[in-house]
């Protein structure tokens, strides 16, 4: 709650305030029961539409494949994007010039190309060269485009995060005679990582988030499979409902978890660890 | 050598890339504005007084932050227009005019999505103006309409600055997700061209991309220049 804007509410305002709680909780159950009387009136909340959801063939057959496709999907690049981030964050912290542009040029390339591009990119390069791959290149295209793109963000997150500790980190390093890189090593990265945790849960959710890109370049994850949900039960609505109902449940979780993490981590190290702002959040998709 | 840059060269000829980015553009812009105003609208039910509306508008961030794009695109396209029968756009012979209304479909899907993310860059503007202003605000003997509109507002939204460019840097690059909705645009060339050519594959990737960079550059550096040049030093 903004403290900022408000003084301790006096009589007078709050009557006003109680009569703009009514006024708006009308508008907001009007709003509601206008969607759902359009949604009924569309025979969208038939028990026939809805029912398919209750057979076991729903989600052992579609929706649990799916969710698998997406999970593991987001899991493998999670863990890759990590190192790709970690690579390159250091590689933009280091002593010589030349590393240091290489990997600033390649981060803000892989920010700056929409990740669809990449995953379309990927997923063509997968099914035209032949390779371990085999016949499996839209996972590798999605793969590949997250990690290029999330990994680009996680860079950036331990760049900022080391950048972010105070100063007397890197000179109380330098002070007992580390060298540079070792103080980078040893002092302030450990510490920068700590910081950056809840961004990287943060991070989680756009990965999640940007894995039903792929139901674009043909990978059959959690929204494909509703679509399929829906074309052979004839209800795309409450299919989509209820892929995007799964969506949200996994990711508030994550959200929630990282405010977990954040308030638990502040104690362990110099820099601020809140989760990401809408800033670096939705930098995804 | 030669040959592969001949060749790349009549492949961009036969193929409008330029105007398939245009049509970017215009899906960044449009949903730009309406997301703004949809943004301004949630931000102010979300600093509001009444908990009715603040637990409104918590309500629509938290699920549409949690969605993803695509799904509430091909919502837009597969649901409100496949299965509820919205048209956004029909021409004079009072059928649907396909490709508009799927522009104005993508529009309204990347503009409700966006716009949760226009109200927590908002919110964030407010957050960073310190409690002291307000006290000091209303020490003074202003009401709250007068400190919000003199002393809250203008520094809040110079605070704001920085994340909303990195929302329209955002918006700009999912407009490639209307995609989904069956919008012609960058992304949808660029199949079409390796699918037409998949040996210049490389190459249709990385003219498509510089096109990108290009697109997202300038939005970054007059963003960064404004909130240094606007931002209000503490």
């Amino acid at each position: 709650m903004s403290t900022v804007l408000f003084d301790a509410p006096g009589p007078r305002t709050r009557r006003r305030i109680f009569a703009l709680n009514v006024v708006g909780a009308v508008i907001v159950l009007g709003v509601l029961a206008w969607v759902l009387w359009g949604l009924a009136g569309k025979g969208q909340l038939t028990a026939a539409k809805w029912n398919p959801f209750l057979t076991e063939s729903v989600w052992g057959d579609y929706l649990l494949v799916g969710l698998w496709n997406t999970l593991r999907a987001a899991a493998v690049s999670i863990v890759a994007a990590n190192v790709f981030g970690l690579l390159f964050g250091l590689g933009r912290l280091a002593q010589s010039r030349l590393v240091r542009g290489i990997c600033g040029t390649v981060v803000e390339f892989f920010r700056a190309v929409p990740v669809l591009i990449m995953m379309i990119f990927f997923w063509n390069v997968f099914s035209y060269v032949p390779g371990p791959w085999g016949g499996d290149a839209p996972f590798y295209g999605v793969v590949v485009g997250l990690t290029l793109y999330n990994g680009s963000v996680i860079a950036e997150l331990v760049r900022s995060g080391v950048h972010n500790l105070p100063r007397g980190q890197r000179e109380a390093g330098l002070a007992i005679g580390l060298t540079p890189a070792k103080s980078l090593r040893l002092v302030e990265v450990p510490q920068a990582l700590i910081a950056m945790m809840p961004s990287m849960i943060s991070q989680l959710v756009v990965i999640l988030k940007d894995t039903a890109l792929g139901y674009i370049i043909t990978y059959s994850e959690l929204l494909r499979s509703a679509r399929l949900v829906g074309s052979t039960f004839a209800n795309y609505i409450p299919a989509l409902i209820v892929a995007a109902v799964i969506f949200i449940v996994i990711n508030y979780t994550l959200t929630w978890v990282a405010e977990r993490v954040a308030r638990r981590l502040s104690s362990r190290t110099a820099g601020t660890t809140r989760p990401a702002g809408p800033a670096t959040a939705d930098a995804g998709e | 050598m030669g040959g592969y840059l001949a060749d790349m060269a009549e492949l961009l000829g036969e193929f409008n890339i330029l105007g398939a980015f245009w049509v970017n553009v215009q899906l960044t812009f449009w949903s730009a504005v309406f997301a703004f105003i949809i943004g301004t609208v949630l931000a102010v039910m979300r600093v509001s007084p009444a908990p009715s509306l603040r637990w409104a508008g918590a309500m629509y961030v938290n699920i549409v932050r949690n969605t993803p794009l695509t799904l509430i695109i091909l919502g837009c396209s597969l649901g409100l227009w496949g299965q509820l029968g919205v048209i956004l756009a029909s021409n004079e012979a009072g059928r649907v005019d396909i490709t508009a209304n799927s522009f104005r479909l993508a529009v309204l899907g990347l503009s409700v999505y966006t716009a949760a993310f226009v109200c927590e860059s908002l919110r964030s503007g407010v957050n960073t103006v310190p409690a002291g202003q307000a006290e000091a605000a209303r020490a003074i003997g202003l009401g709250f309409g007068q400190s919000v509109r003199m002393i809250i507002l203008p520094q809040a939204i110079r605070g704001a600055i920085a994340p909303l460019g990195n929302t329209l840097i955002a918006l700009a690059k999912n407009t490639t997700v209307a995609q989904a909705a069956g919008v012609v645009q960058a992304a949808s060339v660029m199949l079409t061209m390796i699918e037409f050519r998949p040996d210049l594959m490389v190459a249709i990737f990385l003219v498509v991309a510089l096109g990108w960079v290009l697109i997202v550059l300038p939005i970054g550096l007059v963003t960064t220049f404004l909130s240094r040049r606007l931002g209000v030093a503490r």
